[in-house]
């Protein structure tokens, strides 16, 4: 059976009964049953749950209720608590833990009548850029499975690609949504710092970190938005912000071109975005050069930031309350020393420890206060082209998805992955990652980055290249197959 | 030899007195099953964030008023970073560089009545850490964490200090003061106030500061003071044997009188403080500084001035009233139903205070209530019992609930104060005493406190010693 490839499609056939929520819980748990052994986007699927879920949304359309996201499956990225099911944030630490209680985001997303099918695989405690760094195995790309999908929401971006689920969340710290993104040729959306709630989501940097949505396209993105985002005086760096209201653009914007950050990109992954640039001005936008002075630092201030704070975040895992907890324990120091070296991964314990030092006495002023005062420098910047412009154009990713496996053993090189993305999550800006093009069959994305809680204007002009082009509804044909 | 003089500074950690914790909605309780207060939060659950208590916040900003300090206009919350089981987050949050009470003063009232000035340096608002218990399963230790996450006012002063009686009361006069603010129930024994000291000893006339330790967790007014004359002594005689005094934390013990070095589990050499990126600064407006000035109640200092001036009691009694809040207030309502000051006074710091030395509680648990108390200074006045009955009626009526004049009447113990039964038991007294009489007549008049003893003793206590002496003048002179 072939997935839809938008939401309205499938509540069109749910609103002309063509086919019901369990018809379509179905189709997807099939879809996943059929492909994640070769995949591997899902940690975890839960069919009785779901099953559940979609015969109370049957329930509800019968009944004429009106939700939503009334029985549309939905997978979460394994860092949302989900109250009763496994919440394992990639990580062995984690692995046997049930949450107790529901994140925000998935609370808000069930009340809008969604159906969970699973969680989905991701970078361990979302650190990584490939999503090899997950205890539960790397998750291939599907346009070539030999590739990385990109991550850390490499499971959520890969499974809506394939067409295991018509929508996902993700999260995003540096470009976890973005980038991941980028290689499945997706749909994914960054909000603004302080639009979704971070009650529930498992940190991994408090100041950065953000749930959104990945979907197939704009449109789609923007309704799951509308669903997880709001208040929550749970969250105390949550914003009372007014709900994102996207509509028909009918003006012509001003598109801010950081030329300075295409001059080292690939030829090719360049002419995608020049096409991609050619549709938005024939839609009659305008494009302005302008200069981000500061993003050529903003990789290690992230990387000084992002570490400092997951050095604490991740201080919670010892072994005492919950979580991986090392055999027989001669005392406390061993205990705790084991059941985190056995416990976190390589990349987790090579963050912890440069954020450790980052915050020690003596490299504080130098490494963390330092890294605060860039990050205030890179938000100026933004703020400053935005006094002139109303989005800004810039590439995702430096390359294609890349060889699992190829810079395993390079984490500067990987850390370069987030090189576009990570400039807008210092800034805390809403960002979007959206499909432009292939090269070599491998999907080519361009972002597009709004002022603060001005996501309506970013959806609303990627609605309209979306109308525009059919980049967002190309599929890797493996997984097209009709034959069940 | 060198005469040395002591410097110390006091640390102070005060529970506020509010519903919920600090940075959760769990109820602050004590006394609970373990972990049965302790939510998703205070667990450190994955995913679970802070949420600061506005009414910390309150108390904190009525301390500072209280103390004239400076109240911050933003405040910042930072992660103090250390290992420690009833630690759940592995960090405390906490606050290092931007406090929510800078420097303010605190005067603080000696016995004698006079004040000495001690500066505050500043105070800031922190959550309490869980408990680790040892006692309760075999080979392993368990994690109580209904503390976790109490809200505690951290204040901290200046090494204005010179002795331990000082350090004492400057202890005694932070507890008179939360209590009179009503920020804290002050119960030391449940732990809601500990105090830390910082003590170094140099030279008389040197100003120049000598190498500190700190002694830990302090829970009562003697301990510090104790503690800290121990720690002098050690000191002193490491510094007269040429030693040098170690730059470290010790714990006092109270059993064996002496202060030990604390084991390093629960020190670290570096925090790695920085701000907690799941709480945004404090803003504190003005018009919230200005609600809460006109909440403060009148403070010890003025209240002392107001119990010389208005009830004319000794200074040493009105510093005792004033430095308890619940005395104050028991002296205030037994005087306000009319009983005499001075009376009420001398029982309270007298009898009362002895019953409840011996009970181990305080006026704040006293089971005597204010008006019986003003009823038995009335049954001495009116003359219906003797001041010797009424410590024998109060002892009755202390925790029992048996009121006074009900003691008074089933007991029988009513004082004789006819003249004409006195007399009839004071010759009865006189026969029997022939050689004593015969003494008295023969120029020992110090033989009349002996006759006045026995007739006491007749009366099993019932009589007033005043009249029965008059009676027995008037029948020896015959």
């Amino acid at each position: 059976m072939k997935p839809y490839q938008s939401l309205s499609q499938i509540r069109s056939d749910l609103n002309a009964r063509k086919t019901c929520a369990v018809e379509l819980t179905q189709l997807y748990l099939d879809r996943i049953q059929k492909y994640n052994d070769q995949l591997n986007c899902f940690i975890s699927v839960h069919p009785e749950q779901a099953f559940a879920a979609a015969r109370n949304a049957d329930q509800c359309i019968r009944q004429g209720i009106s939700k939503p996201l009334l029985g549309i499956p939905i997978a979460h990225k394994d860092l949302f608590c989900t109250k009763g099911l496994p919440t394992t944030c990639g990580s062995k630490m984690l692995q046997n833990f049930v949450s107790p209680y529901d994140s925000t985001v998935v609370s808000n997303i069930r009340n809008a009548g969604a159906i969970t099918l699973g969680k989905t695989n991701m970078d361990e405690f979302a650190m990584g850029s490939s999503n090899e760094t997950s205890y539960f195995g790397v998750v291939a790309n599907p346009w070539d499975t030999s590739r990385s999908p990109g991550g850390s929401s490499g499971g959520s971006a890969s499974a809506v690609a394939a067409g295991l689920v018509p929508l996902a969340t993700g999260s995003d710290t540096g470009g976890s949504i973005r980038q991941p993104c980028g290689f499945c040729g997706t749909t994914g959306l960054k909000p603004t710092y302080g639009r979704v709630s971070r009650f529930g989501m498992i940190a991994f940097a408090s100041s950065l970190d953000q749930g959104g949505p990945i979907a197939n396209s704009a449109a789609d993105c923007a309704t799951l938005l509308q669903a997880m985002e709001g208040y929550d005086p749970r969250d105390s760096t949550s914003a009372n912000v007014a709900a994102t209201n996207c509509g028909d653009l009918n003006r012509k914007l001003k598109i801010g071109l950081p030329t300075h950050l295409f001059k080292d990109l690939d030829g090719e992954i360049a002419q995608n975005l020049d096409t991609a640039k050619a549709e938005l001005t024939y839609c009659g936008h305008e494009f302005v050069e302008i200069e981000l002075p500061h993003s050529d630092v903003a990789s290690a201030t992230y990387y000084v930031i992002s570490g400092a704070e997951a050095s604490a975040n991740l201080s919670r895992y010892d072994g005492v309350r919950y979580g991986h907890r090392a055999e027989s324990p001669v005392d406390l120091n061993d205990l705790y020393r084991r059941s985190r070296s056995e416990g976190f991964g390589a990349e987790v314990k090579r963050r912890i420890l440069t954020g450790t030092f980052a915050l020690s006495v003596g490299y504080f002023d130098a490494y963390y206060l330092k890294a605060q005062k860039v990050r205030r420098l890179i938000r100026q910047d933004f703020l400053d082209a935005f006094e002139s412009v109303d989005l800004i154009f810039t590439p995702v990713t430096p390359t294609t998805a890349f060889e699992l496996g190829s810079l395993t053993d390079n984490p500067v090189e990987m850390y370069q992955q987030d090189l576009y993305t990570i400039p807008a999550s210092l800034a805390g800006l809403p960002a979007l990652s959206l499909p432009c093009g292939f090269k070599d069959g491998l999907p080519v994305n361009f972002q597009l980055i709004g002022r603060h809680f001005d996501e309506a204007t970013i959806l609303s002009a990627a609605q309209q290249y979306q109308g525009r082009t059919s980049w967002h509804e190309s599929h890797p044909t493996i997984f097209e197959s009709s034959d069940s | 030899m060198a005469t040395w003089e002591p410097v110390i500074g006091i640390e102070v950690h005060v529970q506020l007195d509010t519903n919920s914790k600090i940075f959760s909605s769990t109820p602050v309780a004590f006394g609970r099953e373990p972990n049965e207060s302790a939510n998703l939060v205070d667990l450190a659950m994955p995913g679970s964030l802070p949420v600061l208590n506005e009414a910390a916040v309150h108390k904190a900003i009525k301390f500072g008023l209280a103390i004239d300090a400076e109240i911050a206009a933003v405040c910042r919350f930072d992660r103090k970073n250390y290992f420690y089981p009833d630690l759940p987050k592995g960090y405390q949050i906490s606050q290092l560089e931007e406090p929510i009470v800078g420097k303010g003063r605190l005067e603080v009232l000696l016995d004698s009545g006079e004040t000495l000035d001690v500066g505050i340096t500043r105070a800031h608002l922190e959550e309490d850490a869980g408990k680790s218990v040892h006692d309760r399963f075999q080979a392993s230790s368990g994690i109580d964490l209904n503390r976790a996450g109490t809200p505690l006012l951290e204040i901290v002063t200046e090494p204005d200090l010179r002795s331990p009686s000082q350090a004492a009361a400057c202890f005694r006069q932070l507890h008179a003061l939360v209590t009179c603010l009503e920020i804290c129930d002050g119960n030391l024994q449940e732990g809601s106030m500990r105090c830390d000291a910082n003590i170094s000893v140099r030279p008389a006339g040197q100003e120049a500061f000598g190498e500190r330790t700190e002694i830990k967790n302090l829970n009562s007014f003697r301990f510090v003071e104790s503690a800290l004359e121990y720690e002098i002594d050690r000191q002193i005689h490491s510094l007269e044997n040429g030693q040098q005094v170690a730059r470290e934390t010790r714990l006092y013990d109270s059993q064996r009188h002496e202060t030990r070095p604390m084991r390093g589990k629960e020190l670290s050499d570096d925090y790695r403080y920085f701000p907690d990126p799941d709480l945004l600064p404090v803003r504190i407006s003005e018009e919230l500084v200005a609600k809460i000035r006109a909440t403060l109640p009148e403070l010890p200092k003025q209240k002392l001035d107001r119990f010389l001036s208005d009830y004319q009691i000794p200074m040493e009694a009105a510093v005792r009233l004033v430095q308890d809040n619940h005395a104050g207030r028991y002296f205030e309502s037994a005087v306000g139903d009319g009983a005499a000051p001075t009376l009420v006074c001398n029982w309270m710091l007298g009898d009362i205070a002895a019953m409840l030395n011996k009970l181990n509680t305080d006026f704040a648990h006293i089971e005597f209530a204010s008006n019986e108390l003003v009823t038995l200074l009335a049954r001495i006045e009116d003359r219906t019992i003797s001041s010797k009955i009424a410590k024998n009626v109060f002892s009755k009526a202390y925790g029992t609930g048996r009121t006074v004049d009900e003691i008074i009447n089933s007991e029988g113990l009513v004082q004789i104060t006819d003249s004409d039964k006195l007399e009839e038991i004071i010759k009865g007294v006189l026969e029997a005493n022939p050689s004593q009489v015969a003494q008295f007549k023969a120029g020992k008049p110090q033989v009349a406190g002996y006759l006045v003893g026995q007739t006491m003793r007749e009366t099993k206590g019932k009589a007033d010693p005043k009249q029965v002496n008059q009676i027995l003048q008037e029948l020896l002179s015959l």
